[in-house]
């Protein structure tokens, strides 16, 4: 069983939802990467989605944005990346870690290279945000032969026929965008994301996500009480842009902590 | 003769082109799909886009016979497709036209578009005022700098310039912003993408709308000279004007077609435009094509005296014609370039614009390379009242 299919298994026995953490690979900074990852286990991270910067952000909001940005000016690359998991797989050999980015720069890479190295460094999941189920048939051959489990995304504005799509294509988890915007949006539609998830459940023989537009513990709750796991991407970021070196840690610490407690609340309600 | 036939139903130009989007834009490109090929079947919607283009566009642009460049380049004769001659100047229009029509037929009631150099956006922000649209524009903040008379011009069209600040700060950086503004108001808004890239049906629908220009010189070039021209050469930033006067011309395979790049500095320098002499094919912008990358992935700054031409990517069909050798791809610096402009102002009293220059010089090198008896017929895809400040700061000229 993969990593990421072990720790939706584990949560599922202990009925709790899972929370994904997401921040930018070499943001706030490359030596910071690696232990921010396991501050976030600490503090309550079931999976960790670390993104890969890329020049053109198409699907982010200014938050993120802003983060590739920084992470490309210190020369970031997917080569450092890869090497980041592998130092971080040193220090956890069972928190899944799935990677998250444009198609580009793995292009660039070449698709089988990618996947080969990506299992090698201790990945698990890839989430290309700009390679859709229609682009998709070579692509997740290349994932699944390397033993990595391809994440898909879908909209409130999918249709049911690419929900099925996406279920006969997706392993590990399915990401499902909760509102129509670019991430770090503020507007979640709670009443949207709560009447199309139990749908989406139904249809997906995968956990269901939800991310983008989740903002705080509030939100966090409200998507955990139907969501299987509730992903948090700009908000972590922003924490880290307000904190110090000096407080950086205990402060993402205590964010996550936060909303850990309030999943975990959700579920038990 | 083969029938040419792509896209295919997916939008792919062989190996190139596609839907290379997130998942929260599929729908509207579905949406958009299904409209466009649904307009294109209609008669009634291809009588008021003809109608609009002979009225408002003021269309058929005319062919001109450039004696006096003629005489200067010693060889071939030049012949000028004067899209410069259209309502706000350039063959953009020509596109604008066809998706507002399309927008005010899905019922949306907003329309927004990216602009480089600005005409993209003067004819996005036209359009809106002639149907009663609310009308928003992207614009980089490098290029609202160099671009000013335009962003005036859109400004008393009514339209609301927004200066983009993230990236490079100009067309790619426009264009993505574009993106983020489309998939949150969705339902709302009608993207006018400018040029032959994005995701499909984009290339496809802005080369069959800019077609016009290509449709018209097939016919108009045998009316003056009895015969097609040897060569049809046209400037290559995204790739619109060259995509609308080649695609009539892809049959005709003893007329060579000829795409001329922003060659900057020079291509050997790397401070070019120029994705398909001297990129590699990666995906950006909704398609695979070439681009500016650097080794791993990220799309690199591009440099051109031209804001039209600054674009690390190049419509996918070009990406085809170039590996399927049906048409060729030179560059042109911005020193040569700007010699055209001159020449052209000097020789003919028409101003171009410094995009439409590139395709000027690359005609300059071309003709005495050609017999007296042979025929190169350049798309002049705009005039340069916009470039004015631009010349005048390198030629040191005081407004």
């Amino acid at each position: 069983m993969s990593r990421i299919a072990s720790a939706f298994a584990r949560l599922k026995a202990d009925r709790k939802v899972a929370l994904i953490p997401f921040f930018t690979a070499g943001d706030p900074s490359i030596e910071e990467t690696v232990p921010l990852m396991h501050t976030l286990v600490k503090a309550g991270a079931d999976i960790i989605e670390l993104g890969v910067p890329f020049s053109d952000p198409q699907a982010d909001g200014p938050v993120i944005q802003r983060s590739s940005e920084r992470a490309l000016a210190r020369k970031m690359t997917l080569r450092k990346v890869l090497e980041m998991v592998t130092e971080f797989r040193r220090g956890d050999a069972s928190t899944p870690v799935v990677l998250m980015g444009y198609a580009n720069p793995i292009e660039a890479m070449g698709r089988q290279n990618f996947a080969a190295l990506a299992q090698r460094a201790g990945v698990d999941g890839v989430l290309v945000v700009d390679i859709p189920p229609e682009e998709s048939a070579d692509w997740v051959r290349t994932v699944r032969a390397n033993d990595l489990d391809p994440i898909f995304l879908l909209a409130p504005t999918s249709t049911e026929a690419r929900v099925e799509q996406v279920a006969r294509l997706a392993s590990g988890f399915v990401y499902y965008v909760s509102l129509k915007g670019v991430t770090g949006a503020s507007h979640l539609d709670r009443s949207e994301v709560a009447d199309r998830l139990p749908k989406l459940q139904a249809a997906i023989p995968l956990p269901v996500g939800v991310g983008f537009g989740i903002r705080d513990a509030a939100s966090a709750a409200a998507v955990a009480e139907v969501a299987d796991a509730v992903v948090v991407g700009s908000r972590i970021i922003q924490e880290m842009e307000a904190s110090s070196s000096a407080d950086l840690h205990p402060r993402v610490a205590a964010l996550v902590s936060e909303l850990r407690g309030a999943v975990d609340a959700a579920r038990r309600a | 003769m083969k029938m040419y036939d792509l896209p295919d139903a997916r939008g792919h130009f062989g190996p190139y082109g596609g839907v290379f989007v997130a998942e929260t834009l599929v729908r509207a490109l579905t949406e958009l799909r299904e409209a466009y090929e649904e307009a294109s079947r209609d008669a009634e919607f291809q009588a008021e886009l003809a109608y609009e283009l002979k009225h408002f566009v003021g269309r058929p642009s005319p062919i001109y016979f450039a004696k006096r460049l003629t005489e200067h380049a010693g060889g071939a004769r030049i012949f000028l497709k004067r899209e410069d001659l259209n309502h706000t100047g350039a063959h953009k229009v020509n596109n604008t036209v066809g998706q507002a029509l399309l927008a005010r037929r899905m019922g949306k009631k907003r329309v927004i578009a990216e602009t480089g150099a600005g005409q993209h956006g003067v004819a996005s922000a036209t359009v809106a005022a002639r149907y009663g649209m609310e009308c928003v524009v992207y614009m980089g903040s490098e290029d609202v700098a160099r671009q000013s008379p335009n962003v005036f011009r859109m400004k008393l069209l009514g339209a609301t310039v927004v200066p983009v600040e993230s990236g490079s700060k100009t067309l790619k950086d426009a264009l993505n912003e574009a993106m983020r503004d489309w998939v949150t108001n969705v339902e709302s808004t009608f993207y006018i993408i400018g040029t032959v890239a994005g995701p499909h049906p984009y290339p496809m629908m802005v080369r069959d709308f800019n077609s016009v220009v290509g449709k018209e010189c097939v016919v108009q070039m045998p009316e003056m000279i009895g015969r097609q021209p040897d060569a049809v050469v046209a400037c290559v930033g995204g790739g619109s004007n060259a995509m609308g006067i080649f695609y009539d011309y892809i049959p005709f395979e003893k007329t060579r077609l000829i795409g001329v790049e922003a060659g900057g500095d020079g291509v050997e320098t790397g401070r070019h435009a120029a994705p398909l002499s001297a990129g590699t094919p990666g995906i950006l912008h909704g398609n695979r094509t070439y681009l500016m990358q650097d080794e791993d992935g990220q799309i690199i700054e591009t440099h051109s005296i031209s804001a039209g031409l600054d674009y690390p990517g190049v419509g996918p069909e070009h990406a085809w014609l170039k590996d399927s050798g049906r048409a060729e791809y030179v560059a042109a610096t911005d020193a040569e370039a700007l010699e055209a402009f001159h020449l052209l102002c000097r020789t003919e009293g028409i101003i171009p614009a410094l995009e439409s220059s590139h395709a000027v010089a690359h005609a300059l090198k071309l003709a005495p390379t050609m017999g007296k008896d042979q025929v190169i017929l350049v798309n002049l895809s705009g005039r340069g009242d916009k470039d004015l400040n631009t010349v005048s700061r390198l030629a040191g000229i005081t407004l």
